[in-house]
């Protein structure tokens, strides 16, 4: 007589619930031996060959190329015995891919020490565990008996098998709350914060406030988390607000150049190794808010603002040279007062100082306000450039990107090459109302011209 | 892509005793008094280890194991760097070391069973100087220095005595050289002037990371900042990988402290079966390394240079085919843990704490019976 077998799709990966179908190497009436391949299958994680574990004629494939099939579900029968019946014919076989089935079950059952979690709990489906499918109908456990009170084994049992997490149980310790004698609200019979709280007679916070921006989810109806919603509050309402009413009120230009700064990294590298300069970080960055600083100085309506109360322009004779800082609270730009009387060195430590403090989240409202002109620095996230929005009350904003080694034209007439150069691209965006596209070319084009040939600062 | 093709070029100073054509060449510095014999039966090891491999990854794509990480094109140096151990030795193994467990006879039935999820590793360390399988990338290392930190407490180096002085080897790859775990091993290694031989496998590849993206020099260079002697050798060569191995062994044994071998060598298959290579890297590259397989080369030695019967290949032919039935069946018919398997193991002496624990999770288990949904 024949015997059917059935090969069910595994669990290729760790915790896969589906895969597609690629191709089929065998078709119905071929004959394979163990570990042919009989199709290729496509994972999340990767496409396999999948090997046959039996030796036998094929006589059903049930799942056609393309088809997305659920792991758990027969693929390909295999009939391991053929000859002694003629064929094996359609209507003998039982090809139902639950367990139990008389066709022999190539996924094995769950082991026991496996479904702890499931315990009791009306789950739709079992933890997918590795090489196991998800079990769809079959049986399921619960307890024989409820353990006697009576029992001192028995109610060490019940304390146990209270199911809730370790901050939840730390809760109930510290109200003095007896964990088995809350009812669970929680999934899978857990018990919640909520339940605990509920039990103390107390309203209990159930984020402790520390500071941080508030987040809770809310699910919805089939309890997948498909949003999050987060509070509007703290520097990212601070930043909106500014940002929604810089881009409204001031109209903004944005110009861009592209400029070779191989000369300020070498700079660089040669302020970095001074002995003075030992304790600072030299970046880049401060070669760059030096040139703001000189060109803000022959452009004077960069460093300016529109004060629309009183109809005037206000020329600022001092640079607080603002720096964008991003923090774990969001976007928020400290500046540095009288940037402009400052000398590289001290400029460098107040630069590092001000990040610090950012970083630390300790920035005063002071040290926010009074700002005059800011730079962006974008590039530290290897973005090149972009069209940066200006601080309220400033009529400047640098962008500086990424520093990258780029072919550049050097040299002319038949001296003319390319070579492997420091390129970085610049963008200012300026307010139109108090700067002239004339004006804002002028001090682009400073900048740039500073950073390309560092000497021109002597000047 | 340019480093990437370097990192397949042979150095000049790789120590090789076969090369890919199966040609036998002398190297100065390690001669190697083998018979044809030997060469066979190394032959025969190779054969074996890769069948038990491929076996197992048909396991997994059959859903009997979880995971296998393939040895796929490094049997040679596997095999090589086992069969230099003496008896006594003691050898620390990633989870990728199938081919040196197979030299420790460690029936490869007994590795499965933590890749299949039933047991926490299936042979006893003690009985076949193989520690278990370390999961943790480099961790092993320093298992194996501080295992050699007690065989020097134990006066069991530089004795003279075959039977008592010990070496330690340990196994790890490119990916692990780059954790701080094998840099401390080399550390107190060199420091302590171990026993220990540290046997690293360059395969290229650290999953997706090739290992021209971690090191500037080779791998087997940077033990001479640490004060101990390096080596590259073929890794795809089980007679090099044995020479070299056994030397560095003795060196350790007579107190001459670790040293550094890399094997250079090619993992031609995904990291895991849970892997995709093509979506890293190049198939030229393996293509490339299939022309230097590791057994492909000691059976063109065999046919050509040794008077080996053709009823050797046969004979391995047939023997190969009852172990993979053996594990095969073996696989399928490993017993399920018991939930209470999960205490064990964890202390020598079990606190009264975790038995009670244990009793009433044992009692709360036998408490569910089956019902049908």
């Amino acid at each position: 007589m024949s015997e059917i077998k059935q090969f069910k799709l595994p669990d290729l990966g760790e915790g896969l619930t589906d895969g597609d179908i690629l191709k089929w190497m065998v078709a119905v009436g071929d004959t394979v031996d163990v570990n042919d391949t009989i199709c290729e299958v496509e994972t999340v994680k990767a496409a396999v060959e999948l090997p046959s574990p039996f030796a036998g004629v094929v006589t059903a494939l049930h799942a056609a190329e393309g088809e997305t099939v659920p792991v758990g579900t027969a693929i390909i029968s295999v009939d391991v015995s053929p000859g002694a019946v003629a064929a094996a014919s359609d209507t003998e076989q039982a090809p139902a891919p639950t367990a139990g089935s008389s066709a022999e079950d190539m996924v094995p059952t769950l082991p026991a020490a496996a479904s702890g979690a499931e315990i009791g709990a009306a789950e739709e489906r079992q933890m997918t565990l590795v090489g196991y499918g998800p079990q769809e109908g079959g049986s399921r456990r619960r307890r024989k008996v409820t353990p006697s009170a009576a029992d001192p084994a028995a109610a060490r049992l019940v304390a146990h098998r209270v199911l809730a997490k370790p901050p939840v149980r730390k809760l109930a310790k510290t109200l003095g709350v007896d964990l088995a004698s809350v009812p669970a609200s929680g999934p899978n019979g857990t018990v919640s914060r909520e339940d605990v709280a509920a039990a103390a007679g107390s309203r209990v916070d159930t984020y402790p406030s520390s500071g941080q921006s508030q987040v809770t989810t809310r699910r919805t109806g089939d309890h997948s988390v498909r949003e999050t919603r987060i509070p509007i509050k703290g520097v990212r309402k601070h930043t909106a607000a500014a940002m929604v009413a810089s881009a409204f009120t001031a109209p903004h230009v944005t110009e861009f150049v592209t400029v070779d700064v191989t000369a300020t990294m070498e700079l660089r590298d040669r302020v970095a190794a001074r002995r003075d300069f030992r304790d600072v970080r030299v970046s880049p960055l401060l070669f760059v808010a030096k040139a703001v600083i000189l060109a803000a100085g022959k452009t004077a309506q960069i460093n300016a603002t529109w004060d629309d109360s009183a109809g005037e322009i206000v020329l600022k004779h001092y640079v607080n040279l603002g720096i964008a800082a991003a923090t774990e609270r969001g976007l928020i730009v400290p500046n540095i007062k009288d940037a402009d009387a400052l000398s590289l060195r001290e400029l460098a430590e107040a630069m590092n100082s001000l990040t610090e403090t950012a970083r630390s989240g300790r920035t005063s409202p002071a040290d926010m306000s009074g700002g005059t002109i800011t730079i962006t620095n974008v590039g530290v996230f290897g973005v090149d450039t972009g069209t940066p929005i200006l601080n309220p009350g400033e009529a400047g904003i640098v962008a500086f990107g990424a520093v990258r080694r780029m072919p550049w034209v050097v040299g002319a007439g038949p001296g003319e090459r390319i070579e492997p150069r420091w390129v970085t691209q610049l963008a200012v965006s300026f307010d139109h109302r108090v700067v002239d596209g004339q004006q804002g070319s002028q001090f682009l084009s400073d900048v740039a011209a500073v950073l390309t040939d560092p000497g021109l600062a002597l000047l | 892509m340019t480093e990437h093709v370097r990192a397949v070029q042979p150095e000049p100073d790789m120590v090789q005793l076969l090369t890919p054509e199966g040609q036998r060449v002398e190297h100065p510095d390690y001669p190697l008094d083998i018979t044809d014999e030997q060469i066979a039966a190394l032959y025969r090891d190779l054969v074996l280890v890769r069948r038990i491999d491929t076996e197992a990854i048909a396991l997994q794509r059959q859903g009997e194991l979880g995971l296998w990480a393939s040895l796929l094109g490094q049997e040679a140096a596997q095999v090589g760097a086992g069969r230099a151990l003496r008896k006594h030795d003691m050898a620390f193994p990633t989870y990728r070391e199938h081919g040196v467990a197979w030299c420790r006879d460690v029936d490869p039935m007994s590795l499965l069973g933590l890749f299949r999820g039933t047991n926490l590793g299936g042979f006893n360390p003690h009985e076949h100087n193989f520690n278990m399988y370390t999961i943790v990338i480099g961790a092993q290392t320093l298992h194996a220095t501080g295992y050699a930190m007690g065989v020097v407490r134990d006066g069991a180096v530089g004795t003279g005595d075959p039977e008592r002085d010990t070496a330690v080897l340990a196994f790890f790859g490119d990916g692990a050289s780059s954790q701080g775990d094998v840099n401390e091993a080399f550390v107190f290694a060199a420091a302590g002037n171990l026993p220990v031989v540290f046997f690293c496998q360059n395969n290229q590849w650290a999953i997706s990371e090739p290992v021209t993206t971690q090191s500037r020099v080779p791998l087997y260079k940077r033990a001479s900042g640490f004060g101990f002697p390096g080596m590259r050798i073929d890794g795809n060569d089980v007679l090099a990988s044995l020479a070299v191995t056994r030397k560095a062994l003795d060196d350790a044994r007579n107190a001459q402290g670790p040293t550094l071998i890399e094997a250079f060598t090619y993992r031609m298959n995904p990291h895991t079966t849970n892997d995709d290579t093509r979506r890293y890297r190049l198939g030229s590259e393996a293509e490339t390394w299939k022309l230097k397989d590791p057994i492909a080369r000691v059976k063109a030695y065999l046919l050509r240079e040794a008077k080996i019967s053709a009823d050797f290949f046969t004979d391995l032919e047939q023997e190969s085919k009852r172990l993979a039935e053996h594990i095969r069946a073996g696989c399928r018919a490993l017993p399920d843990p018991t939930p209470e398997s999960v205490f064990e193991h964890v202390h020598v002496d079990m606190p009264n704490e975790l038995r009670e624990q244990r009793d009433d999770f044992a009692a709360f288990v036998s408490s569910i019976e089956e019902v049908s949904a």
